[in-house]
C-alpha cells in the first residue's frame, strides 16, 4: 500500500519498511527547536536526571537550536534571567544553533530555521512552539510539542508515542488574482475545514498553484495549517525547495525531496480554485471566523500590524511598501512593522522599504514576535482593534483581553493603515 | 464523585487558560496563580481554594487549542482539577498525559455547573441526572505514560534503560 510523505517520513525515522495512520511510532528526531520556553525545557530536562546517577546530557547538541524570538529585548527582569540561565546551559552543553538577540543573525525561530538551512525534505522537526507546523514548507514531518516532550526529545533523541497522522490532501489550482496571496488561501481553508477540522492530521498540499509558490508563501500556509487543527502542513519537496535551500539558505550537501506514492491513503481530499479568491479577514475572536473582506470593510482599526511568523519575509515588506510608498498612515491609526528576521530587516533596508514604511508613519520595530502574542511590545487598548497579518486571533491575543484582532495579509494591513478603516486593495488605496 | 466548577463553550484556547502575558513565568509550582487569569471571578475562586480537589472544568470542542505553552497544563494541574471536555486539541491533550493532568475526551457530555460527576473507566455518568455518557479512550501507547505517571518518571525509565 502506498505511503504519503509523512507516512514515508515517519518510517524512515521509525526504521520501519512502511507505516499506516493510527500506529504509533517512535521516529528519531532530526531537529529540536525551542525559544524562551527553553527555560521551561531546561527544567524538566534536569528533572528527568534526578535520582538517576546519569550526568544530564543532551543526546545531540548539533540537532538541537535555540532561537530567542519572542520577548526581545527582554521585556522585564524575568524573562531577561530566563535568558540568561538558557545562554549558560547553551554554552554548557555546547548548542551550536543558537540564536540571541542579534541584529545580525536573530530573528522569530520559524523564519531562522528555513533562512539558516536547518531544516530539509524528509527531516523530522520537533518544536516546542504550535506553529512548528512552518517547517513542512520544506518537505519536512514538522510538528509542535510540549517542553516535558522537548525535554524527553532531549534526553532520547525521539519524539515519544507519536500516532501516524491521517492525511489530508489539499489541491490547489488556478492563479491568484491581484491583491490575492498565500495568507487569503490558508484563511480561506482555515473558515472551510473549521478550528479543528484537522485535528490529529496532516495537510498535504499539492497543485499547480502550490508548485508554482514561493517558498515564503509556503510557510504561510503550513504555519497556519495548525489554525486548522492539524498536527502539520506539509508540501513535498521539489524544484523550487532546492532552489531556497542552495540559493537563500546557502546548503551545499545532498537534498533528498521525499514526494508520496502514487496510490497512497488519503482520508479526505479538498480542492481549491484561487481564480476567483477575494481577500480574507479572519474576524474576532476565532482564526475559523474567516469573511470576505467585504462583509468588514470600513471597520475602524486603531493598530496595523504587519510582521511575525506567518507575513513578515521580504515578499510580505515589498508588498505593502509598495502600496504605502508616497502615502501616509491614517491618523488616529498606528502602524507597527516587524521584520520576520534581521537578515529580512537587512534585506528591506537596501530596498528601501524601511524607508517607504518610515516616511508613511508606521513605526519599524526589530525583528521578533512583537506584539503576536501580547507579552511585548504593541499592546492594545480597552475597546482598540487591531488588524494584523499574525495568524491568531483569540480573545486576549494581543495583550487585552477587551480588545479585537482581526487578521489579514500584508497588502490588506497596508491599505488599511492609509485609510484607518478596513479597506479591500483592489480597489485602490 | 466529583462537582462541575465551571462550563466553558467550545473553542477555548491555552491563551484563554494561561494568557500569554504571563508566559515568562514557567515552573510549575509558579504557574497556578495565572490559571484562567481574564476570567477573573474563577481564577479568584481557583486561588482562594474554593473547589474541592478533583473538581471538574467541562470544555466544548476543541479545548486547549492553540499554542502550544505547557503552563496552560501545569496551571491547571496545580489546582487539582480535572477537564472534561468534547474533543481536546492534540498539544493540550498530550501535555495533559505527559504532566499527569486528568483529561477526559466525552463527546455527547451533558452537565451543568453544580452537577456531580463520576469518571469511570470508560464513561462519564451524570450523577445529578442520572445520565451516562461514553469517553474515547485514549490510545494504549498514551496510557503508558500516564500509568507511568508522566513522561518525567517515563522517560527517566527509559533512560536508565537505555544508557544501562
Ligand atoms: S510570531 Fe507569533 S505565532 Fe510566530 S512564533 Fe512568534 S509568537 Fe508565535
Amino acid at each position: 500500500m502506498g505511503m504519503t510523505v509523512v507516512e514515508k517520513i515517519l518510517a524512515r525515522a521509525a526504521s520501519l519498511p512502511a507505516v499506516v495512520a493510527g500506529e504509533v511510532v517512535e521516529p528519531q528526531v532530526d531537529l529540536a527547536m525551542s525559544h524562551e520556553n527553553a527555560a521551561l525545557v531546561i527544567n524538566q530536562f534536569q528533572e528527568v536526571f534526578e535520582g538517576t546517577g546519569l550526568t544530564a546530557k543532551v543526546w545531540d547538541p548539533a540537532r538541537i537550536a535555540i532561537i530567542f524570538d519572542h520577548r526581545v529585548p527582554a521585556e522585564s527582569p524575568k524573562t531577561a534571567t530566563n535568558h540568561k540561565k538558557i545562554r549558560e546551559f547553551v554554552a554548557a552543553t555546547g548548542i551550536a544553533k543558537f540564536h540571541d538577540i542579534r541584529g545580525d543573525v536573530g530573528g522569530i525561530c520559524h523564519q531562522i530555521l528555513p533562512e539558516f538551512g536547518y531544516v530539509r525534505p524528509g527531516f523530522v522537526v520537533v518544536g516546542t512552539d504550535s506553529h512548528t507546523t512552518s517547517h513542512g514548507a520544506l518537505g519536512a514531518f514538522s510538528f509542535g510539542i510540549g517542553a516535558t516532550e522537548m525535554a524527553s526529545a532531549w534526553a532520547l533523541g525521539i519524539a515519544m508515542n507519536i500516532e501516524v497522522p491521517a492525511t489530508i490532501k489539499v489541491v490547489v489550482k488556478g492563479v491568484f488574482p491581484p491583491f490575492v496571496g498565500p495568507k487569503d488561501l490558508i484563511l480561506r481553508l482555515i473558515g472551510e475545514l473549521t478550528a479543528q477540522g484537522a485535528n490529529y492530521k496532516v495537510l498535504e498540499f499539492h497543485g499547480e498553484t502550490i508548485r508554482k509558490m514561493s517558498t515564503s508563501g509556503r510557510i504561510a500556509i503550513c504555519n497556519m495549517s495548525v489554525e486548522a487543527g492539524a498536527t502539520s502542513g506539509i508540501v513535498p519537496g521539489d524544484e523550487e525547495t532546492v532552489r531556497y535551500l542552495r540559493e537563500e539558505a546557502g546548503v551545499t550537501d545532498a537534498i533528498d525531496c521525499v514526494t508520496p506514492d502514487p496510490d497512497a491513503t488519503y482520508i479526505r481530499t479538498v480542492e481549491i480554485d484561487v481564480s476567483a479568491l477575494e481577500p480574507q479577514i479572519a474576524c474576532p475572536h476565532m482564526v475559523d471566523n474567516v469573511k470576505p473582506i467585504g462583509a468588514v470593510v470600513g471597520k475602524r482599526i486603531q493598530q496595523i500590524v504587519i510582521g511575525s511568523c506567518t507575513n513578515g519575509r521580504l515578499d510580505d515588506l515589498a508588498d505593502a511598501a509598495a502600496i504605502l510608498r508616497g502615502k501616509k498612515v491614517a491618523e488616529g491609526t498606528r502602524m507597527l512593522v516587524f521584520p520576520a528576521s534581521s537578515k529580512i530587516f537587512g534585506q528591506a533596508l537596501d530596498k528601501g522599504y524601511i524607508q517607504d514604511f518610515m516616511k508613511a508613519g508606521a513605526v519599524v520595530m526589530n525583528s521578533g514576535c512583537g506584539p503576536c502574542l501580547g507579552v511585548h511590545e504593541g499592546a492594545l487598548g480597552d475597546g482598540e482593534t487591531a488588524l494584523s497579518t499574525t495568524n491568531r486571533n483569540f480573545k486576549g491575543r494581543m495583550g487585552n483581553p477587551k480588545s479585537e484582532v482581526y487578521l489579514c495579509s500584508p497588502v490588506v494591513a497596508a491599505a488599511s493603515a492609509i485609510t484607518g478603516v478596513i479597506t479591500d486593495p483592489r480597489k485602490g488605496a | 464523585m466529583a462537582k462541575v466548577i465551571i462550563k466553558l463553550e467550545n473553542d477555548i484556547s491555552t491563551d484563554d487558560i494561561y494568557p500569554g502575558r504571563y508566559m515568562a513565568t514557567v515552573l510549575p509550582s509558579e504557574t497556578p496563580q495565572f490559571a484562567f487569569a481574564d476570567r477573573t471571578d474563577f481564577n479568584a475562586k481557583l486561588r482562594a481554594k474554593a473547589f474541592a480537589p478533583g473538581s471538574i472544568i467541562v470544555g466544548g470542542e476543541n479545548f486547549g487549542c492553540g499554542s502550544s505553552r505547557e503552563q496552560a497544563c501545569s496551571t491547571l494541574k496545580g489546582h487539582d482539577v480535572a477537564v472534561v471536555a468534547k474533543s481536546i486539541s492534540r498539544i493540550f491533550l498530550q501535555n495533559s498525559i505527559n504532566l499527569g493532568l486528568q483529561v477526559v475526551i466525552c463527546p455527547d457530555i451533558g452537565a451543568s455547573v453544580g452537577d456531580d460527576l463520576e469518571i469511570t473507566e470508560d464513561h462519564v455518568v451524570n450523577r445529578t441526572t442520572g445520565k451516562t455518557y461514553d469517553q474515547v479512550k485514549l490510545p494504549a501507547a498514551r496510557k503508558g505514560i500516564m500509568d507511568a505517571g508522566g513522561l518525567i518518571p517515563y522517560t527517566r525509565a527509559r533512560l536508565m534503560a537505555t544508557r544501562s
